[in-house]
């Protein structure tokens, strides 16, 4: 595989970030009791749909912190010396999807946000879509040895 | 509104709910991109529909819950069966309450609203007092924050509706409800045309506030089929209060103000709440007995509401939120302060993982 001209701990912030909202993600359907995942030892938690939620919030923080420096780093220096792969680009853009969408679900979630309901099942299920999407994307980046999201120019 | 009502007590009958819809609320419903658009409701403990239950009325008579029933026969369920088999069996069972339609001591999938009986001393005084209990319409509900799929929703209105077209019945909705309000029945819903071996297991139901009703500017069924007045309607902040008011006069106690952040429901006792809380037959997770009593209705689920105190289940998520606004800000901050240099002379002396 490629060696990714950016720092390495930033992408491992990035994927521990990303996985950890996807599995997340998931737990916010009522799975982890029946496929018996809260019995696994160290697993409990994942039956307290509060705290799977909670920890949710956290772990989309991170990720934004992450955005936030990635981006600022893109505008200020990266940009001149590297160049987004295409899978990459559509990775982005699929990230910068969810996050738009999550931004509106913690958003209608404040105590004195009321949205139409059919706002809300979009915002819904395009957040959950765009979570497949780049699941089948970073899929196929691994799978084509490009999970990088950046090159050097 | 309804300033000329010469009912003590009562905001009003008929016909109010159509001048609501033209004066202070302005939105019955929210309907289409005109609500989406106004999205923020500013004051939602004033404006949002709330309802008062004046306990000291309540005869326990049974008609709201007759009229509940039959007003909303057309939208319980018709499972068919036999249901299909789910994985794995020991967990997934499914609930079936079409054979127990009778069922009238607790919340079911047919019956959204039924009467809990307290019998309380209080003072060298004997209440016997009857509660009609049903959805509380939480201001910040849990069941429409958590789901996942965004069948459950809070309208601008303020009342909270699960859809029954989008509901898959993981019962989310009745583990992060304070009350275990919603209800299952399997061998509905859109589960059967996805993976209903594997994912969902029916529809969620309860009280809707009888929102076609409330379209039409009428009043919804329980409320209007009363002999005894005993609910009010109307706007929050009037219904508040209204609340505050009538137990002032009867030297009363409040529950629906601070439970879980505030609930469009209100209810006002002359005698405490923990006395009634103690006295109700209740088989809610939360201050409840656990299992249903006397092992009936066994894998059924909960519904019979407790009337104990609730915290605001939703304030740490609350807090949260701005966590997740200013998480990025202090990304920002921490690239423009140079970490980015940094990064990209740390990124060029190799970072050759994979
Ligand atoms: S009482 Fe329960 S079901 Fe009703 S709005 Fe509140 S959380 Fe939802
Ligand atoms: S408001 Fe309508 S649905 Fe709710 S309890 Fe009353 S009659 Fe039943
Ligand atoms: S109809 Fe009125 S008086 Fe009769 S049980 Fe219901 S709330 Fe009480």
């Amino acid at each position: 595989m490629r060696a990714r001209p950016y720092p390495a701990w930033i992408s491992r912030l990035f994927i521990f970030s990303v996985a950890a909202l996807a599995f997340t993600g998931f737990m916010q359907m009522p799975l982890a009791k029946r496929y018996y995942l809260t019995e696994v030892p160290g697993m409990a938690w994942t039956g307290d749909f509060y705290m799977v939620h909670k920890i949710h919030y956290l772990l989309a923080a991170l990720l934004l912190f992450v955005v936030g420096l990635t981006v600022v780093n893109w505008l200020r220096a990266w940009k001149d010396t590297l160049v987004l792969t295409r899978l990459g680009a559509l990775r982005v853009a699929v990230v910068g999807g969810l996050v738009i969408s999550g931004g509106l679900r913690v958003y209608r979630n404040l105590p004195d946000v009321t949205l139409d309901p059919a706002v809300i099942v979009t915002i819904e299920w395009v957040h959950l879509g765009l979570v497949m999407v780049l699941g089948a994307v970073a899929l196929i980046a691994l799978v084509r040895k490009s999970s990088a999201y950046a090159v050097r120019k | 509104m309804s300033k000329n009502n010469d009912q003590p007590g009562k905001v009003s009958r008929r016909g109010f709910l159509k001048a609501l819809g033209t004066g202070g609320v302005g939105l019955l419903t929210p309907s289409g991109a005109v609500a989406a658009g106004k999205g923020r409701v500013p004051q939602p403990s004033d404006n949002e529909l709330a309802t008062l239950l004046d306990l000291s009325r309540c005869i326990g008579c049974g008609e709201c819950v007759s009229a509940c029933r039959e007003s909303n026969a057309h939208k319980f369920p018709e499972p068919v069966k036999s249901f299909p088999a789910m994985s794995p069996s020991k967990r997934a069972k499914p609930e079936d309450w079409s054979d127990k339609r009778d069922v009238e001591d607790r919340l079911t999938p047919y019956n959204w609203l039924f009467l809990q009986n307290a019998e309380v001393e209080y003072q060298g005084e004997v209440y016997d007092i009857n509660i009609p209990r049903r959805c509380m319409h939480c201001q910040n509900p849990p069941c429409a924050n958590m789901c996942p799929f965004g069948a459950a929703n809070k309208q601008v209105n303020g009342l909270t509706r699960i859809s029954d077209s989008l509901c898959m019945g993981g019962a989310k909705c009745r583990t992060v409800c304070p009350w275990s309000v919603p209800q299952r029945q399997s061998g509905v819903g859109l589960y059967l045309n996805i993976m209903p071996r594997f994912a969902g297991n029916g529809v969620m139901f309860k009280c809707d506030r009888c929102y076609r009703l409330l379209e039409k500017g009428e009043l919804p069924a329980c409320i209007a089929a009363c002999p005894e007045d005993v609910q009010t309607i109307g706007p929050r902040g009037e219904i508040v209060a209204r609340a505050r008011e009538l137990a002032a006069g009867m030297d009363g106690f409040i529950y629906g103000l601070e439970e879980n952040g505030g609930t469009n429901t209100v209810y006002v006792s002359p005698v405490p709440f923990d006395l009634i809380d103690k006295a109700i037959d209740k088989d809610g997770p939360r201050g409840g007995r656990g299992k249903v009593a006397g092992g009936k209705a066994k894998g059924l689920g909960p519904g019979k509401p407790h009337m104990g105190p609730v915290k605001d289940v939703m304030a740490d998520e609350t807090n949260l939120a701005t966590a997740t606004l200013l998480a990025p800000v202090a990304g920002v901050v921490a690239g423009v302060l140079g970490l980015g240099a940094k990064l990209l002379k740390n990124g060029e002396e190799g970072s050759h993982e994979s």
